[in-house]
């Protein structure tokens, strides 16, 4: 009985690494540019679109696939805040949402145009059945494990980048106040379009572990948008690993829902993020300096 | 040389209301001369015409940009199943009923809710529709997620059913076009405006923000609600996932953004224009979501003031004019 609980928890924290995922990507827009990328979950699933179109055409194993992925939807991530997303900024709250809203209708109607809306998943024989036997309840997929350190690995890396590097310096320079930086030479404009397209490569690693690990369908979309923006909520504003812990929170509340009742699955992690906003607003993990 | 003069009023504004009177005449002696058919799609361009104003209301002068006003829209209609199926209440009487029980559970979404700025607002509310629709797909007394029909209506004879919902959807829509009409002239209208204008400026002149848009999104929620009642009536079947579809919100948003946002005038042609572009490009399925979603994309980049703006700039036309104009005495 503890066993086939502990087992419950566990899997809840490897789902929610990729939450966490899914959720760094959002907070780092949110922290550079204060933009809410309504198309996130959209955009996520295009990765991993994106991904099963190697597959099929050349029959690409999915992880032999994830460097074009990424590089194409870093590719992409950068031109759409070039040409499109730094227009709606600075003039007020109503550009930058109902532009990417739009954008998130007109994702997931082409991925329905084009796919189907029939369920896809990503092929890759024997990797993401193998599992590691941990007595007689607990079991742990090596590819949930994999995934969950890739999140850890995602965190490390984001912090590394802000901490250490000078790019890191600009962006956080250009979220501070984006008018001084222009005095030192950072171009404002540029510095959104690498965050958004570093953004989009993060999203495409999510998106990519999400299409191998379960089937996906062109209206998944706002699913993915809402879990990282219920990760976020919950984590708190502006350190990424409490949006990594807000991730895992919601993963294991699914989980445990699911457990109950599978009708109650979604609705338990939905309740943790309710529950957080009315006791906890600033999240339980608020970035303290 | 006489004191300055502030009008309200306009050439246009004077005809239209003439306009107006005729359109409502007509609109009134429509189940005397048309079918039910006519009928059964004008109360749709209703419920799209009230959803357009109301959240219009909240977004456009509000500042409330909310994605998840389908919540309202499916508590609306599933109080009107709950009352009518399993209380044995009038159906009609139902419809305002669905407006009063809506803004009721609007009260704590949007105490909740206003934790969240701006754009974590929009996806917040969007979380709350899903909340909803989860909690009603697991009530089986509604049907759980396969839903009901409105076996109250059958009591109703068909002659009387069809005109009675037509005009009660008639008359919310111009309640709903007078509400917002009336409420911008008033004081809390300037309020309103000033809050779109600018938040920070309005709050400095003693404008309380907070609870401006608390009513606005009380509003907006009782609009939504009855649009539940009088659109589930119509089609007399009610699920969860139809009735808390995300698609309600992003069609009213394509409607008032490529109509004109922060006027009265724009979710009304917004609408007009809704209806006759999905006559016609109804066929083409997803093909006329991306065009109505690039559309709007479009307009919000280039043209932010949408149709109505760009008419009313250019020939300085008011139908509905909520602005006071300073003239000066001769």
């Amino acid at each position: 009985m503890f066993g086939e609980w502990l087992n419950t928890v566990v899997q809840g924290v490897l789902l929610g690494g990729l939450y966490g995922m899914f959720a760094m990507g959002l907070a780092l827009i949110w922290g550079v540019m204060r933009l809410v990328n309504i198309a996130h979950g959209d955009f996520i699933l295009l990765g991993a679109y994106v991904a099963l179109v190697f597959g099929e055409t050349a029959g690409l194993h999915p992880l032999a696939a994830l460097p074009a992925v990424v590089a194409l939807m870093f590719l992409l991530g950068f031109v759409l805040q070039r040409a499109v997303l730094n227009r709606t900024l600075g003039k007020g709250l109503l550009p930058p949402l109902l532009v990417t809203f739009g954008l998130s209708v007109v994702v997931q109607n082409l991925l329905l145009q084009f796919f189907s809306a029939d369920s896809k998943a990503l092929r890759a024989e024997g990797l993401t059945t193998a599992s590691l036997r941990l007595g007689d309840a607990l079991t742990i997929g090596w590819f949930p494990l994999g995934v969950f350190l890739a999140a850890l690995l995602m965190g490390l890396g984001l912090q590394f980048l802000f901490a250490r590097t000078a790019f890191g310096r600009a962006l956080r320079a250009t979220s501070d106040d984006q008018e001084t930086v222009q005095l030192v030479g950072v171009d404002e404009k540029k510095m959104y379009a690498l965050a958004m397209g570093l953004a989009f490569a993060m999203m495409a690693l999510a998106g990519v572990l999400l299409g191998m690990r379960t089937s996906f369908s062109p209206t998944d979309g706002p699913a993915n948008l809402l879990f990282a923006f219920e990760a976020v909520v919950i984590g708190g504003l502006g350190s990424f690993w409490g949006t990594f812990a807000g991730g895992i929170l919601l993963g294991v509340a699914q989980s445990v829902g699911f457990r109950f009742d599978p009708g109650w699955g979604l609705l338990v992690g939905h309740f943790v993020f309710l529950a957080v906003l009315l006791f906890r607003p600033e999240g339980l993990f608020p970035k303290t300096r | 040389m006489s004191a300055a003069t502030v009008e309200r009023a306009t050439a246009a504004s004077r005809i239209g209301a003439g306009g107006a009177v005729l359109l409502l005449a007509a609109g009134i002696s429509l189940p005397w001369w048309s079918d039910a058919g006519t009928m059964r799609l004008a109360v749709e361009f209703f419920c799209f015409l009230i959803m357009a104003q109301m959240w219009n209301l909240l977004a456009g002068y509000g500042g409330l940009v909310s994605i998840g006003q389908q919540a309202y829209l499916g508590l609306g209609g599933y109080a009107l199943f709950a009352l009518a199926n399993h209380a044995g209440l009038n159906p009609f009487l139902c419809v305002p009923l669905a407006g009063l029980i809506a803004a009721l559970i609007a009260w704590p979404t949007a105490k909740l809710m206003f934790r969240l700025r701006g754009g974590y607002f929009a996806i917040g509310t969007w979380a709350v529709a899903e909340v909803f629709r989860l909690l009603l797909a697991n009530v089986s007394t509604f049907g759980g997620g396969s839903g009901q029909s409105l076996r109250a209506m059958a009591a109703i004879p068909r002659e009387t059913r069809e005109p009675a919902a037509y005009l009660m959807a008639l008359a919310a829509a111009v309640a709903a076009i007078a509400v917002v009409y009336l409420l911008l002239r008033s004081r809390h209208g300037l309020a309103l405006t000033a809050i779109r204008d600018s938040e920070v400026a309005a709050a400095s002149q003693g404008i309380d923000v907070a609870f401006t848009k608390f009513w606005v999104y009380l509003v907006s929620a009782a609009g939504f609600g009855v649009v539940g009642a009088l659109y589930y009536m119509n089609i007399l079947r009610i699920s969860p996932n139809a009735a808390f579809d995300v698609n309600w919100t992003a069609y009213v948003i394509f409607i008032v953004v490529i109509g004109g946002i922060g006027t009265i005038e724009g979710p009304i042609i917004g609408t007009l224009l809704f209806f006759l572009l999905r006559e016609t490009l109804a066929e083409f399925g997803a093909w006329y979501l991306i065009a109505l979603g690039l559309i709007a994309v479009v307009v919000m980049l280039w043209f932010p003031g949408g149709i109505w703006g760009a008419v009313s700039r250019k020939f300085d036309l008011h139908l509905f004019p909520v602005r006071r104009w300073l003239r000066s005495g001769k």
